[in-house]
């Protein structure tokens, strides 16, 4: 009976997870500078013309309205 | 210990601060279209929208036209601060730091702004304040200023 054991302990662990939706009013900490994916603009804008003209993708690693996602 | 805990819960829910009632709060609105603005003082956008708002005030008259705005930030301080930044206090502010109002009108952005006609009903919403949208955000003012009450 140790796999019992194991998955009753999986279980327990299972329930401790959670999600959760962020309201809108609710980014307040997506929009500090901490937060940013690249502290850097000038390197993010090197760094997107090198994926453009490697494989003819941009984008997609910032968000819109300066990190809290706003407008 | 347990009982320690109940007893902190128990105060830390009997000192939640109540948040006025928004019907309440905007029955001394009504016959008057009201412009309800959602902002915070970390949203980009929102220093956009105040000076909107300031004209929109200047120019419609007081008597059937009111802008209302309710702040979403969690401490007092940083809406003041960001208030004083834009220059002044000329439009009333709600504060809603536990976001009871923007839950009521089902804020989907930040800002969002919702226009209320003279019977108290809304009718538009805009989500995000964006400069090259103001005439179409006039033509929906002055539709609910037409109306008759």
């Amino acid at each position: 009976m140790p796999y019992l054991k194991w998955f009753i302990a999986t279980l327990i662990v299972a329930q401790l997870m959670a999600c959760t939706t962020v309201k809108p009013w609710e980014r307040d900490v997506l929009a500090r500078r901490s937060m940013s994916l690249e502290k850097n603009p000038m390197f993010l804008s090197m760094d997107d013309h090198v994926y453009f003209s490697k494989e003819a993708a941009a984008g997609g690693r910032t968000f819109d309205g300066g990190g809290c996602g706003c407008n | 210990m347990l009982l320690r805990t109940f007893f902190l819960t128990f105060v830390l829910i009997m000192t939640h601060t109540a948040v006025a009632d928004p019907s309440a709060e905007l029955a001394s609105y009504k016959g008057r279209v009201v412009y309800l603005d959602f902002w915070a003082s970390w949203c980009g956008p929102c220093k956009l929208s105040f000076p909107f708002m300031q004209s929109l005030v200047d120019e419609y008259p007081a008597s059937e036209f009111a802008v209302v705005t309710v702040n979403l930030d969690r401490r007092k301080a940083l809406a003041d601060k960001f208030l004083k930044d834009i220059g002044g206090r000329s439009l009333p502010v709600i504060m809603d730091p536990q976001g009871e109002w923007a839950e009521k009108f089902a804020v989907q952005d930040m800002p969002y702004s919702v226009l209320i006609d003279k019977r108290g009903n809304v009718r538009f919403e805009h989500a995000g304040f964006h400069e090259s949208e103001t005439s179409k955000y006039r033509a929906h003012i002055e539709q609910l200023l037409a109306e008759k009450e």
